[in-house]
């Protein structure tokens, strides 16, 4: 698909196509997940309950029908900026840690490549050295990673002028490639809720460009929070935890966040 | 600091909790001079809405004094000791949304927003002190808040005002005034609003500035009926007719009323077997909300006219007659309020003395008596229609 001339935002395995459920059970899958966010607000034992039952049917409705296609992260967004905006921000790699959560810091190392260091379970640092494989100014980047790193993995970025002076529509992958062994679990990890983690950083990426900084509640003040509340806090998957960091201290710092 | 938590379902409690600072660039530190408890804030404190966690800081209609500000603002914009009302709702100001001015839309300002995005399709702005679907922002009624997006939202007073003229800019005086403009009112129309509480005042007000001919207000406790009376509207006490619906054609000749307005929400009351059906189903959680008053309002509006719709809904409803709403050609238009657009030509009239918005305060109060304001509002005791808390008062010696 790289070799198409015109840039393609969406593209044949992307935009949400990554399984096919059908009406019900997308209804299944909503009213499950709003009874399990509403059981959870409970704070009692029905809540609870209720909770449980939601989630349960959100999950098995989810889960039906799986495609035999691998889940992909091609995730589009418009944001009020120019293509040449856009790019300019994303082709300074050194940048992509401001708003993709798991990315600890990527290090510029030539014109065409540079050193990624990701958070793995636990703080565990993952690192790969990417190059640059395909480009063009103010359209699309593409890079992979290089033999000897911890994973394989590739990604891709397209800009595109939204119709209408709306902005531009910026569309993005990141796959990795599944491996055996300890850097096969590495990948797993890093592709489990990929696609939620992808939407997850452009939404981030988008209140950068358009408000200068991302949203955020963590640090404010609030009153004591109870035991339920603080291990939602430890589960939480869009924050990853620090490298060097125990349980203790994860479930304190956790607590603390707003 | 003192502020006020949610600790649970009609548990709230006033804590001492670490001060606020500044977390992003565009941040600032307000301290606060006068904060309210909203109608919507009772919601909460019922525990319909979901995503509220025990500790949360509650509030949304505070207003004080600049005390910090981050590097991101510019002096023009605001400054250390500014005074300000600052809205309920959080806008970035340069998204898709904001820049149509569409400001309680914003994609920009809920860190939460993957939360309302499943219940919603999308999400709206975040809001202060109202559930984490809509953000977990810590909320106003405390001693300081923080606002985010501080170059955008707060506006600033004149000094020599007085608080509890402008304070109502924050939520409930742009709100009513939105559920007036979103009713379309055109010269010579008849508006039927439902609930007299501090939205419902307003948007009767609000419905006379923009050329309402006649206003009826619809509600079940004499006081506040007598307090729409005050604002020109004729009143029906709802508990006192057999059919709210038939009572509204009688009084308009059958036409119906022009321009309906739900003031309510989700918590609406009414008498009879659907309501009756209606609050079961809610507290088995079928049903997230009672759209008592919406259904009426569909029902009698006039073939044609506009329903608007400021009250709060937070997820499901059941057996609304969408035949009548689609046959009658009905238009409906809703959301929370686009602050922004309304606080600064709202504040003009509060300066040409057009409207004085004190009117609604029933109670005045220190912070530490919070907890028990929210039972007496919540049930309609002592005539409560507006309660109004000083952060800074000496609660045990005021007590």
């Amino acid at each position: 698909m790289a070799e198409n001339s015109r840039i393609r935002i969406t593209s044949d395995d992307g935009v949400g196509r990554r399984r096919s459920i059908s009406g019900p059970q997308w209804g299944a899958v909503l009213g499950g997940s709003a009874l399990a966010i509403y059981g959870i607000t409970r704070r009692s034992p029905l809540g609870m309950a209720l909770a449980a039952g939601g989630g349960t049917v959100a999950l098995v409705a989810g889960a039906r029908k799986r495609s035999v296609r691998p889940p992909s992260t091609w995730t589009t967004l418009l944001v009020n900026c120019s293509p040449q905006e856009a790019y300019r921000f994303w082709r300074d790699f050194e940048n992509l840690p401001r708003f993709m959560n798991r990315l600890q810091s990527v290090t510029v190392l030539d014109d065409r490549r540079s050193r990624w260091i990701a958070l793995g379970p636990m703080g565990r640092q993952i690192r790969w050295d990417a190059e640059i494989t395909d480009e063009r100014e103010n359209e699309s980047i593409s890079w992979r990673s290089l033999p000897g790193s911890d994973i394989q993995v590739h990604g891709e970025v397209r800009f595109q002028e939204a119709p209408a002076g709306r902005g531009t529509l910026i569309g993005s992958k990141i796959e990795y490639t599944q491996a055996s062994g300890m850097n096969g679990a590495l990948a797993k990890f890093l592709s489990k809720g990929a696609n939620f983690a992808m939407r997850q950083d452009m939404r981030r990426l988008e209140a950068l460009m358009e408000a200068g900084e991302i949203p955020t509640t963590e640090g404010q003040p609030h009153g004591p929070r109870d035991f339920v509340t603080g291990v939602m806090r430890v589960a939480d998957p869009t924050r990853p935890i620090a490298p060097g960091s125990n349980l203790k201290e994860v479930f304190a710092a956790r607590r603390d966040i707003a | 600091m003192k502020a006020v938590c949610y600790m649970g379902v009609e548990k709230m409690s006033v804590e001492t909790v670490p001060d606020p600072t500044i977390l992003n660039p565009r941040d600032a530190i307000v301290k606060i001079t006068s904060t309210c408890i909203c109608g919507s804030d009772l919601h909460l404190y019922d525990g319909l809405v979901p995503t509220m966690e025990q500790g949360d800081i509650m509030g949304h209609e505070f207003m004080g004094e600049v005390v910090e500000v981050g590097p991101g603002i510019k002096p023009e914009k605001l400054k250390v000791g500014d005074r300000v009302v600052v809205p309920f709702t959080i806008a970035c100001g340069n998204c898709f949304f904001c820049k149509k001015e569409l400001w309680s839309l914003c994609n920009n300002s809920n860190p939460n927003y993957w939360i309302a995005e499943e219940m919603m399709g999308y999400s709206p702005s975040g809001l202060f002190g109202y559930t984490h679907m809509m953000g977990g922002y810590a909320g106003g009624q405390a001693q300081y808040a923080r606002v985010p997006f501080a170059d955008v939202g707060p506006m600033k007073v004149p000094e020599g005002m007085p608080d509890e003229k402008v304070v109502f800019l924050t939520d409930i005086f742009p709100t009513g005034y939105f559920g007036a403009v979103n009713a379309d009112i055109e010269p010579g129309d008849t508006v039927a609003i439902w609930g007299c509480g501090p939205v419902g005042q307003f948007a009767i007000r609000s419905a006379f500035m923009l050329g309402a001919e006649r206003v009826i207000a619809i509600d079940r406790f004499d006081y506040r009926l007598r307090m729409a009376q005050d604002g020109g509207a004729e009143v029906l006490n709802y508990e006192e007719v057999d059919d709210v619906v038939q009572t509204l054609k009688d009084m308009t000749g059958n036409i119906g009323p022009d321009r309906c307005i739900d003031a309510v929400g989700m918590e609406a009351h009414d008498h009879g077997l659907m309501f009756m059906m209606d609050r079961l189903k809610q507290m088995a959680r079928i049903e997230m909300d009672r759209p008592a008053v919406l259904r009426q309002a569909i029902q009698v509006c006039r073939k044609g006219g506009t329903v608007s719709v400021p009250g709060v809904y937070a997820g499901f409803i059941d057996k609304v007659p969408m035949g009548a709403f689609m046959n009658k050609g009905l238009t409906m238009k809703t959301g929370q309020t686009h602050m922004m657009r309304y606080m600064k030509p709202l504040l003009e009239k509060i300066e040409k003395d057009e409207i004085d918005p004190s009117f609604v305060i029933s109670h005045r109060v220190p912070i530490d008596r919070a907890p028990e304001m929210y039972k007496i509002f919540r049930d309609k005791k002592d005539n409560c229609t507006k309660v109004v808390l000083d952060p800074w008062a000496d609660g045990a010696r005021a007590a």
